[in-house]
């Protein structure tokens, strides 16, 4: 049994799974089931001032049978008294001592309502506090939530404000809704936050009833974009979680977010250095049970590996994300089709032959037809092992030796000349 | 047949014995089972389909919620997809085939997805193909079977004028007189009937050639003939007792539960169905799921010998039908009706012996119709009394096509369907030297 506990800038949980800021935090019995439950920690529905939502609220994006791959929601923050949330919070955590309850805060843009209600929420022992200046729709149009994370003077700001009052650990949520999260990332930083977490909501219109032609979700004929979340956002997540775990200038810990459904999704952030997790659409789904798979696999996962604590893997493959001109142009892989796996469904045939580079042509073994990779012609894109839908019928096997190594930058800088074109 | 006793179950419970195997595909399952097709490219299940439907487009478009577009790809390739879709024997055709078997033993339901989108076509009374602008020549079909309808519908869609002459009251031969009916009930093979008289094809029912019209006749009014006529009557056993009250053949006895008037199928208490086949198979069901006490399997050679599909053996071994392997009849013993059929071992003992029974139904396949093929319309048979044809479907005589049974000996409708459609295309270019290729022309 490996140690999952988690100290996270000064935040300690049993685990590194922590609930998003999300319907599923929405009140203190909820949060309490998800305690019971298994989740480490819990971010709380984001407290500011009363707002009034609409309905409906949610629309998914399924993909063929399967459901909600990808989940949109124009709700907003919590739609509870500041005060019930605030006794609930602290009979929660009297409760539960040993798991991380974090109150998400969002107010408007001025320094004395920031204050106030961190001075109050601090009062509840909850253990930390997650500013929201990701939530992408509705807070948005009245200046607050991604408002405030697209604009870095201003995340840097609060940022500042917060931590003038504040005697508990500051995490900033960012907003994926930016061209480049760096520069949000070093504003945070830079305003005194004590770690970040990323992604909130990503700016979405989810589909259309085309029967109908109203965009989904319908609000009495109309629609607003909403945030976007689930499944499909884990790569874009996982990417602005590593520029900033690779930034020089960030030093301080992430909470990865984005598409977390099982413990491999938790491994993959941990790796690319989030120091723990948070996870909303995925229990929004199925139900806070799911997290005891997570912390299963991820034992099991440990043990097998070797790693005494969870700690152990957090970055470990951070330094394998570099930019493109650092890739070595040298390294050469090939497709190759394994005739025993092979279900002859042709689909790497198709798909190298419409999508990439002709090179699966058909031969015929004992009357049947099978697809075999031209080694020559083949780039080693590893699309047909994307698409073959059999286990081991394809693998992408290295050609060169190792022993040569050059990259674009090096190329480039080396020989200047043949790389002007002329 | 006089042989009619009351089945120890009530009409109720035949009718629950009676109910569909491959019940139709709802919504959900629909949608499931359709995203799990792989969209292999080139098919396998395409190839293994006599009739080459497309069956990877018609399974996505069934996906993306296109349905109409998705029949129109089955009868597109198969005029008489909606029966197919029912009949096939799919373990050994496209699901056979499909790579999702080979991957886990789980292959698509080609078949139910099949029903699903050709149903909602039906359903909806969909027009799928119009007639083509009249060419102005004719086409007579003798026989509306399989291979009947589909050349019927090529041809309609061609422009031509076509007349289909079949001596019983209703279309669609086998597929309305021979499909089990748990599988498949008349009303299917009637409508998807219907579909083609949609076409503009004109059906005469109730009309026998050489009674009603002749065949000279059919000779001079059209420019060219198709013969979808299938086979003859049973095989004989040539036993004594053979006109006993109480031996039927199979194929009448088929016929008369395709009424669904349980109580005028002639049954007996303890059944003995003599071979081994597919219509064995149908046999020995359907007597034990109307309620006979016992059912017996009478066959010549040993159990790997047999001629029915493995999953057919499997159903009947399901309905708790008896084996009785390596045996011939050799007399069917009785006064005015059976009450034994004597049979002899084949294995070398030579033993004699009798399986008390009150009813005796043969299932040894079906004669060739070689003497309409030779005296009446002309045409060499083979040495098997088979009509001979080249790639076109077209007979000795150019002005005369042929397929299905009568063509092949005996398959299954998806076969006979596929020969339809390559005679209209060997009566398209015979006719007018144009060379027109249908879907799923392989």
């Amino acid at each position: 049994m490996a140690d999952l506990s988690v100290n996270f800038a000064g935040i300690k949980s049993p685990n590194p799974f922590w609930l998003a800021s999300a319907p599923p935090t929405n009140m203190g019995s909820m949060v309490e089931r998800a305690f019971d439950a298994g989740w480490g920690g819990a971010v709380w529905k984001t407290l500011g001032e009363p707002i009034v939502n609409v309905c409906s609220r949610l629309a998914a994006l399924d993909n063929g049978a399967t459901r909600m791959i990808g989940l949109n929601n124009i709700e907003l923050i919590t739609d509870r008294p500041l005060d019930v949330n605030l006794k609930e919070i602290y009979e929660c955590k009297k409760k539960y001592p040993n798991n991380a309850v974090i109150v998400s805060l969002m107010v408007e843009s001025k320094r004395e309502a920031w204050h106030e209600i961190v001075k109050r929420a601090q009062d509840t022992g909850a253990d930390g506090f997650e500013l929201n200046f990701g939530c992408p729709h509705g807070m948005s149009e009245r200046g607050m939530g991604a408002a405030m994370g697209q604009v870095p003077e201003y995340t840097c700001m609060v940022t500042e404000w917060v931590k003038e009052v504040s005697n508990l650990p500051v995490i900033v949520k960012l907003t994926p809704n930016v061209t480049n999260i760096i520069p949000p990332g070093r504003a945070a930083t830079k305003g005194g936050a004590d770690a970040l977490s990323l992604i909130n909501t990503i700016n979405s219109v989810m589909g259309v009833d085309i029967d109908t032609m109203i965009p989904y979700p319908n609000v009495n004929g109309m629609t607003a974009h909403g945030g976007y979340c689930g499944t499909a956002v884990k790569p874009i997540a996982l990417n602005m979680v590593s520029e900033l775990a690779r930034d020089a200038e960030i030093n301080i810990p992430i909470s990865g977010i984005g598409g977390i459904n099982t413990w491999r999704d938790a491994v993959e952030f941990l790796l690319l250095g989030a120091s723990n997790v948070q996870v909303c659409t995925a229990v929004m789904h199925y139900g806070y049970r799911i997290v005891e798979d997570m912390i299963d696999g991820l034992n099991n996962y440990l043990d097998e590996k070797g790693f005494a604590s969870v700690n152990d893997i957090i970055g470990k493959s951070v330094n394998r994300v570099t930019d493109w001109g650092n890739l070595d142009l040298k390294y050469k892989t090939v497709a190759r089709v394994n005739f025993d796996s092979c279900i002859r469904c042709n689909l790497c045939h198709i798909a190298c032959e419409d999508g990439a580079h002709q090179c699966i042509d058909f031969t015929e073994i004992d009357g049947l037809r099978f697809p075999i990779v031209d080694e020559p012609e083949c780039v080693g894109c590893n699309l047909c092992y994307l698409v073959c839908p059999a286990p081991g019928a394809i693998s992408m096997v290295r050609l060169d030796d190792g022993s040569e190594s050059i990259s674009w930058r090096e190329l480039t800088s080396k020989q200047p000349a043949t790389m002007t074109g002329d | 047949m006089s042989l009619i006793h009351d089945s120890p179950i009530n009409i109720e419970q035949i009718e629950r014995n009676f109910r569909e195997i491959a019940p139709p595909l709802n919504e959900a399952e629909a949608v499931l089972e359709s995203n799990r097709c792989l969209y292999c490219y080139d098919a396998p299940c395409i190839h293994a389909c006599p009739t080459h439907i497309d069956v990877p487009s018609f399974i996505k478009k069934i996906a993306s919620g296109n349905l109409l577009g998705s029949a129109r790809v089955i009868f597109d390739a198969n005029p008489i997809g909606a029966t197919c879709a029912r009949v096939c024997p799919v373990d050994v055709l496209c699901e056979g085939a499909c790579v999702e078997k080979t991957l886990m033993d789980a292959p698509i339901q080609i078949g139910r997805l099949q029903r699903y989108a050709t149903d909602y076509a039906m359903r909806n009374e969909k027009e799928i193909f119009k007639a083509g602008a009249p060419n102005g020549k004719s086409v007579g079909i003798i026989g509306s079977g399989p291979a009947g309808l589909s050349c019927a519908t090529y041809l309609a869609r061609l422009g031509y004028k076509v007349a289909i002459f079949d001596k019983k009251s209703l279309p669609g031969g086998l597929d309305t007189y021979g499909m089990a009916e748990y599988k498949m009930s008349q009303t299917v093979s009637v409508e998807e009937a219907k579909q083609v008289a949609k076409l503009g094809v004109e059906f005469k029912l109730n009309t026998e050639i050489g009674r009603d019209v002749s065949f000279e006749e059919l000779q001079n009014q059209h420019d060219a003939l198709f013969l979808g006529i299938g086979l003859g009557a049973t095989n004989r056993l040539n036993v004594s007792g053979e006109n006993l009250n109480g031996v039927i053949d199979a194929l009448d006895f088929i016929e008369q539960i395709k009424t669904r008037d349980w109580r005028r199928v002639p049954l007996g208490k303890t059944v003995a169905v003599v071979g081994a086949g597919n219509t064995a198979i149908d046999a020995v069901t359907q007597a034990k799921r109307l309620g006979a006490e016992r059912v017996l399997m009478i066959y010549r050679r040993t159990e790997k010998d047999i001629s029915a599909y493995a999953y057919e053996y499997e159903l009947a071994k399901k309905d708790a039908v008896e084996f009785v392997w390596q045996t011939a009849p050799i007399e069917i013993v009785g006064d005015n009706s059976v009450s034994a059929l004597r049979c002899q071992k084949t294995d070398g003992s030579n033993q004699i012996f009798d399986i008390p029974c009150d009813m005796v139904i043969k299932a040894i396949g079906q004669q060739k119709q070689h003497s309409f093929f030779e005296s009446v319309a002309g045409v060499a048979t083979d040495e098997k009394g088979r009509v001979v044809v080249n790639e076109l479907m077209q007979t000795s005589n150019p002005k005369i096509f042929a397929g299905g049974d009568c063509v092949n000996g005996g398959a299954e409708a998806v076969d006979a369907s596929q020969m339809g459609k390559l005679a209209a295309q060997g009566i398209h270019s015979t006719l007018t030297g144009e060379q027109v290729k249908f879907a799923g022309f392989s």
